[in-house]
């Protein structure tokens, strides 16, 4: 039965970071019906100025937890910083244009962005400085469930209960709620749309920064292409939940997260993804508009 | 008017014409030189495999040309960028295919040099490659224009089990690999002579996708294998993160792996847990006489240690420049016949080549990770 558990945990670990990369595209979509593509880079940007950032503190010598919590915020707006830019520059130019536009926008500037990386750092792993402090949490179960992994559990867990207590109950929330169901009416209210849009970019950016960190302390290496791998699972997660809804990101990840590890454990890595995108393809089939995803109503 | 004008714009699309083409005409009168292919991940996240044999090929050939070039002729570097990747080497190999390279140094990874190498076969390209260690590479006899001067990954592979068998005294061990053409193919070797050994058996084999967010479930799965070492096929970024979640998970057994994990670069990213990990990697050489010029002429101009396979590509470029002297043309089945007959010396040894295409006289010893730095196992 251990065995059973410590592949739940491996499993909700990574989806856990799944659940949070796919929220950034599950929320753009929502609001512009765009599909970018270039946010898995965020989340290699948001891990590389973790990276840097933790490395610098840790010469001046900060304790552990202080540097985990200064280099994610470093990361964040840095993050912030870029999904405001790229959607300043790459999409709001387009947004009036065929829907294909934005969209291989996006991916030139996925392109980009891990070209840039790849130049101004190296092509070379790096080392991620371990951030999470060593706690063993029940004796008896240290071995399911390591540090670094409930860690990563609960900080996504919180992140992603804020983000939700945010849509729901402030004024910025409301206004990204009413742009979704429809650009042009918000607009007529009152609410600024690209305000919104910015808001959006911003706040999945940050969260997919945060996965960065997070992931980057745990597995210890990083370099200028895990955004795309990330990325593509976590876009996969999201059309899995059915894209646009943000329970959906968060049930696609964890579901992905699951499918991969329980499939390693009982079956084969081998398969790890040939079940993960057999599972997508099972589901699309039945649902086509994902597990919580809502069909498009026909507009008569 | 409009007539001189046409008239004018002929006459400069003429001599446009006539400054390309008597351009070439001069680029073929002075082809008495040798144009050495250099071909390997130049970028990308392996460019640290291939950068340094380019780094070699260019102090060989200066050597060569300071001492009056080869039979007279001056060689000259062409360098291709695979990064490792087999749609990429076919492109470049078609580039030095067009401009008539008389032998090619590369390329580094043995799913590049397999999509290359019939390209050369087809236009009768002698191909050396210091690090592609894919056995049927040579051993298929399918390519008689390739050459490499490293050990096969069978020859890896057994060392490697020898010593997890015989020296480690493992009973069950779990075999892990990358899918990838090399890591595979030394894991494959690895689980036949473990099976054939009958002293211990394979718990465990399973390929891991290279660039996952994590490898814990499969970690888990060695756990619960119950294996008592773990044998890996693959380069350093998969293995360093394998090994980091088995520490993590506190399970203290050996890790041994092949010379895509003998890298500097996987001990800095690993950190505490690189510690007694186990690599083969290529025999010490140190002693040789060519070891201490090569190393002396690299130190000249750099700062910093050779990196990756920088001896073998030193050593194959020496061989095959070498080759061509003795052959004294550039006529393929000459230079063949010169390499198989004729000894070198070289960094890695004095050498020459079997008839299949492996170096004799070069071969793999164990190494281990001790306080930051690999040392040979004695």
């Amino acid at each position: 039965m251990d065995y059973f558990w410590e592949l739940f945990f491996s499993g909700l670990t990574r989806g856990s970071i799944y659940a949070l990369i796919a929220l950034g595209y599950t929320m753009v979509y929502g609001i512009i019906e765009l599909i970018n593509f270039a946010h898995g880079e965020v989340y290699m940007i948001g891990a590389f100025v973790g990276m840097v950032v933790a490395g610098v503190l840790t010469s001046f010598g900060f304790p552990a937890m202080s540097i985990m919590v200064l280099a994610s915020m470093a990361a964040v707006v840095y993050a912030a910083a870029y999904g405001y830019t790229l959607e300043k520059i790459a999409y709001r130019p387009l947004r009036n244009a065929p829907r294909l536009s934005p969209l291989i926008s996006a991916i030139g500037m996925s392109i980009f962005l891990q070209n840039y990386v790849m130049l101004s750092q190296t092509s070379d792993f790096l080392s991620f400085p371990k951030l999470t402090p060593e706690f063993v949490f029940l004796e008896k179960y240290s071995s399911v469930i390591g540090s670094s992994d409930f860690l990563i559990i609960v900080v996504a867990a919180v992140v992603m209960i804020a983000l939700s207590l945010f849509i729901k109950f402030t004024r910025m929330g409301k206004a990204m709620r009413a742009t979704a169901q429809n650009r042009k009416m918000a607009m007529l209210v009152g609410v600024n749309v690209d305000q919104v849009i910015s808001a959006t970019f911003i706040i999945g950016s940050s969260l997919a920064a945060v996965g960065g960190v997070l992931i980057g302390s745990h597995i210890g290496q990083i370099n200028f292409f895990i955004g795309f791998i990330a990325g593509i699972k976590a876009f996969t997660a999201a059309v899995l939940g059915g894209i646009g809804s943000i329970p959906g990101a968060v049930l696609g990840g964890l579901i992905l997260g699951w499918t991969e590890s329980f499939c390693t454990g009982y079956v084969s890595s081998d398969y790890e993804d040939v079940f993960a995108f057999a599972l997508l393809v099972i589901i699309l089939i039945f649902r086509p508009s994902g597990l919580l995803g809502k069909a498009p109503v026909q507009k008569v | 008017m409009k007539r001189s004008l046409l008239v004018l714009s002929f006459t400069l699309m003429l001599t446009v014409g006539l400054v390309a083409f008597g351009g070439t005409k001069k680029a073929e009168a002075s082809a008495k030189t040798i144009l050495l292919g250099v071909a390997g991940a130049h970028s990308g996240d392996l460019a640290s495999y291939g950068l340094p044999s380019l780094e070699a090929a260019k102090l060989v050939v200066k050597a060569v040309n300071d001492a009056g070039g080869v039979n007279g002729a001056q060689v000259v570097i062409s360098s291709q960028d695979d990064q490792c990747k087999p749609e990429f080497a076919t492109n470049a190999a078609f580039k030095l295919v067009s401009d008539e390279a008389t032998v090619v140094l590369g390329h580094i990874c043995s799913g590049a040099t397999k999509a290359a190498l019939p390209i050369y076969k087809e236009s009768n390209i002698v191909c050396m490659s210091p690090s592609a260690t894919n056995p049927p590479l040579t051993q298929s006899g399918d390519y008689p224009n390739f050459f490499r001067t490293i050990a096969s990954d069978d020859a890896q592979a057994a060392l490697a089990t020898n010593f997890a068998i015989d020296t480690l005294g493992l009973k069950k061990i779990a075999v892990i690999h990358d899918k990838g053409d090399y890591g595979k193919g030394f894991a494959e070797f690895a689980k036949k002579y473990i099976t054939k050994s009958d002293k211990a058996e394979v718990v465990l084999f399973e390929g891991v996708t290279p660039g996952a967010v994590d490898y814990s479930a499969v970690v888990q799965k060695i756990k619960a294998s119950g294996a008592d070492g773990v044998v890996f096929g693959g380069y350093h970024p998969e293995a360093s993160k394998i090994v980091s979640q088995i520490r993590k998970k506190k399970l203290t057994i050996p890790f041994i792996s092949d010379d895509g994990v003998k890298a500097q670069k996987f001990i800095d990213v690993a950190g505490k847990a690189a510690e007694g990990v186990y690599a083969t990697g290529p025999r010490d050489i140190t002693g040789n006489p060519m070891y201490k010029v090569a190393l002396g002429q690299y130190k000249a101009t750099h700062d910093d240690e050779p990196g990756a396979f920088f001896f073998e590509a030193y050593s194959a470029t020496q061989a095959l420049l070498k080759a061509i002297e003795v052959a004294g043309s550039t006529d393929y089945d000459k230079i063949v016949e010169a390499l198989r007959t004729h000894e070198v010396e070289t960094p890695v040894g004095k050498i020459k080549f079997d008839s299949k295409g492996d170096a004799i006289g070069v071969g793999f010893s164990m190494y281990q990770v001790k306080d930051g730095a690999y040392q040979e196992v004695k």
